[in-house]
C-alpha cells in the first residue's frame, strides 16, 4: 500500500514561510479553495491556512538554538479524526493514504478538530466546513503535469529543500531512506496516531581527529628506520 | 476547550428531558406495583410534553453548533465508528418514545395488553413504551457522554467519570424537574420525586467531585517536547506563525482568567448540589408548591455553569503549539 507523506528537515528549514504562502496560493485557487481570509488588511486578520511555520527557542541564552517548525496535517496512518466524523466527510484515501475532507458532506460540527491532537484542521469561517492540508491532492494526482511537478506546492516552493515528499511505505523511497538514516521521528508518538509525516532532527556534525590519525604512528618504515632525518625528503613524502 | 453555548444548552436540556421522562416512568412503575398512588393521564401526558419540549429545545440548540445545519441529516450515517452519529440516531428515537408515551396516556389507550403473574401486574402500551424508552434514555446519556469521553487526547474528559456525571446530573435535574412539576400541579408525588432528586444529586456530587479532583492532579501525556520532538527541558515558543487569531486560537481555549474559571466552579458546586437539596427539603417541610420549581431553576442554572466549566477545564494538546504570538 502507498502512504504519501512529507518529511520535514528541521536541520535546513530557515523559517522563510515560502511553504505557507505557496500552499495558500495553490489551494485557495484550486480544488480545496477558496481559503477564506477575513479582515485581511485590518487590525485582526484571520483566515484559513493548511500550513504554518512556527518558531521555538531551545535552551537558555547564550546556549540557545532556534528551531523553525513547519506544521501541517501529518496524514496519520491511524487518523483519530476520521472515525469520529458523523457524516463520513472525513476520510483517508485507500490508494495513497492522504486524509481528506469531502466539503459537500461536512456539516461543520468541528468534532474532527477536537479529535486531532495536532490542531491541523481549521473550520473555514465563511464556507463553514472543515479544511485541512490535502497534500495538494489535485497536483500530485494530475497526470497532465510533468512528473517533476506532481508534488505538493510547499515542496516545490521550499528554497532549502527542507521538505521531502514521497511514499513512506516504499523502503527505497527518498523519504523512507531519510527517515531511516537521518533519525526521522513522529510528533506526539504517545497517542499512537502513527503520523505518516516525519521530521528530521537538527544536527551538529562533529568529527574528532586525533594526532595519531594525522601522523601514522604505526608506519613500519618509521618504526624500523633508524636514520636521523634533517628535513630532506623521506619515503613518507613520496607519492606513488 | 471553548465552551459553546449551543452544546452547553444541548447537553443540559436533553439531560433534564431524559431525566424527567425517566422520572415519569419510574412513577408509573411504582404505581403499577402499588407502591405509590397512580396518577392521572394528564399528569403523564403533560410531563411527557414537558420532556419532549426540553428534547426539542436541546436539538434546536445543537443546530446552532453546526456550520452547515441543512446537512445535519447526514450525521446519522457513521454510527459504526462515531459516538456523535450514534447520538444523532438515539436522540430522535428518544423523542419518538416520549411522544408515543405521552400520546398514549393522553388518549387513554391504557387498556392492559397482558397481565404478568397471578397477582396481576397489568402491562399496557404506555408501560411498554415507558420501559423501552427508559432504555433509550440511558443509551442517550451514554452516547452524549461518550462523545466527550472517547476523545483520548482530552484527558480531562477521557474517563468513566464523564459518563457517570452526564448520567447522574441528568437524572438529578430530571427528577428535580419532576418534583417541581408535581408540586406545581399539587400532586402528592413531590416527596417521591424530591427524594430521588436528592439521591441523584448527592451521587452526582460524589462523581463530579471525584472528576474535579482527578483533573486537578492530572499529568498530561503531551508536552512541548513531544509536540515538536526536541529533547530539551527548556523550550519556548517565539512565534506561532501568525500575529492575529485563527481557528486554532479560538476553538480550543476559553479565553478567561483562571480566577473566572475558579469562581464559576464555586458557583456550580453551590447551585447544582447544596442549594437545590436545601430548597427541596425546605419545600417538603413547608409543603410549598413553588420552592421545588425554584430548586430546579437553581440547579439548571448551576448545570449551565457546570457544563461551561466542563468544557473550559479540558486542555487540548494542540494548545501547546499556540503559546506565543511573536
Amino acid at each position: 500500500m502507498t502512504q504519501l507523506a512529507l518529511v520535514i528537515d528541521l536541520n535546513v528549514c530557515v523559517g522563510c514561510h515560502a511553504c505557507v504562502t505557496s500552499c495558500k496560493q495553490w489551494n485557495t485557487s484550486g480544488w480545496a479553495g477558496p481559503m477564506v481570509d477575513e479582515n485581511p488588511y485590518g487590525a485582526d486578520p484571520t483566515g484559513t491556512f493548511f500550513n504554518r511555520v512556527q518558531t521555538f527557542e531551545v535552551g537558555h541564552y547564550p546556549a540557545t538554538e532556534t528551531v523553525h517548525f513547519p506544521k501541517s496535517c501529518l496524514h496519520c496512518e491511524d487518523p483519530p479524526c476520521v472515525p469520529v466524523c458523523p457524516t463520513g466527510a472525513s476520510y483517508k484515501r485507500e490508494d495513497n493514504g492522504v486524509v481528506l475532507v469531502d466539503y459537500d458532506k461536512c456539516i461543520g460540527c468541528k468534532y474532527c478538530s477536537w479529535a486531532c491532537p495536532y490542531g491541523v484542521r481549521e473550520l473555514d469561517a465563511q464556507q463553514k466546513v472543515m479544511k485541512k492540508c490535502t497534500l495538494c491532492i489535485d497536483r500530485i494526482t494530475d497526470q497532465t503535469l510533468p512528473e517533476s511537478e506532481r508534488k505538493p506546492a510547499c515542496v516545490l516552493a521550499c528554497p532549502t529543500n527542507a521538505r521531502l515528499y514521497g511514499d513512506v511505505h516504499d523502503p527505497d523511497s527518498e523519504v523512507s531512506i531519510a527517515i531511516r538514516e537521518r533519525g526521522g521521528y513522529a510528533l506526539m508518538p504517545e497517542w499512537g496516531t502513527r503520523p505518516a509525516n516525519h521530521y528530521l532532527p537538527r544536527r551538529k556534525t562533529y568529527m574528532h581527529v586525533s594526532p595519531e590519525e594525522l601522523q601514522r604512528a604505526d608506519n613500519p618504515l618509521t618504526k624500523e628506520d633508524l636514520t636521523v632525518y634533517t628535513g630532506e625528503e623521506t619515503l613518507d613524502d613520496v607519492t606513488w | 476547550m471553548h465552551p459553546a453555548l449551543s452544546v452547553i444548552f444541548l447537553t443540559t436540556l436533553i439531560g433534564a428531558g431524559q431525566g424527567l421522562f425517566l422520572a415519569l416512568v419510574t412513577g408509573q412503575v411504582y404505581a403499577a406495583i402499588r407502591l405509590i398512588a397512580p396518577q392521572s393521564a394528564e399528569f403523564y401526558a403533560g410531563g411527557s410534553a414537558l420532556a419532549l419540549g426540553l428534547l426539542v429545545a436541546g436539538l434546536g440548540a445543537s443546530f446552532f453548533h453546526l456550520g452547515r445545519p441543512e446537512r445535519a441529516w447526514r450525521a446519522a450515517s457513521m454510527w459504526r465508528t462515531s459516538w456523535l452519529s450514534r447520538e444523532v440516531i438515539v436522540l430522535p428515537a428518544m423523542m419518538a418514545m416520549v411522544f408515543l408515551y405521552g400520546v398514549f396516556h393522553w388518549l387513554g389507550w391504557t387498556q392492559p395488553l397482558f397481565v404478568i403473574g397471578a397477582g396481576g401486574l397489568p402491562v399496557d402500551a404506555t408501560l411498554v413504551f415507558g420501559v423501552s424508552g427508559a432504555l433509550v434514555a440511558f443509551a442517550l446519556y451514554v452516547c452524549t457522554a461518550m462523545i466527550y469521553a472517547s476523545v483520548k487526547f482530552l484527558e480531562e474528559w477521557a474517563s468513566p467519570y464523564t459518563i457517570a456525571n452526564f448520567l447522574l446530573l441528568g437524572l438529578a435535574s430530571g427528577f428535580m424537574l419532576a418534583a417541581a412539576y408535581a408540586a406545581y400541579l399539587g400532586t402528592e408525588l413531590v416527596g417521591f420525586y424530591g427524594t430521588w432528586a436528592v439521591i441523584f444529586t448527592l451521587l452526582a456530587l460524589g462523581t463530579r467531585s471525584a472528576a474535579l479532583i482527578r483533573n486537578a492532579g492530572l499529568k498530561h501525556k503531551s508536552s512541548l517536547q513531544t509536540a515538536i520532538g526536541v529533547r530539551h527541558r527548556v523550550i519556548e515558543q517565539r512565534s506561532q506563525g501568525f500575529t492575529a487569531g485563527s481557528f486554532n486560537t479560538r476553538e480550543f481555549f476559553h479565553h478567561r482568567s483562571p480566577r473566572f474559571v475558579a469562581r464559576l466552579r464555586l458557583i456550580f458546586l453551590l447551585l447544582v448540589f447544596p442549594v437545590p437539596v436545601l430548597l427541596i427539603m425546605l419545600a417538603y417541610v413547608l409543603a410549598s408548591p413553588t420552592l421545588p420549581v425554584l430548586a430546579f431553576a437553581a440547579q439548571y442554572v448551576g448545570l449551565l455553569a457546570e457544563r461551561w466549566h466542563f468544557f473550559a477545564e479540558a486542555r487540548h494538546p494542540q494548545n501547546l503549539y499556540y503559546q506565543s504570538v511573536s
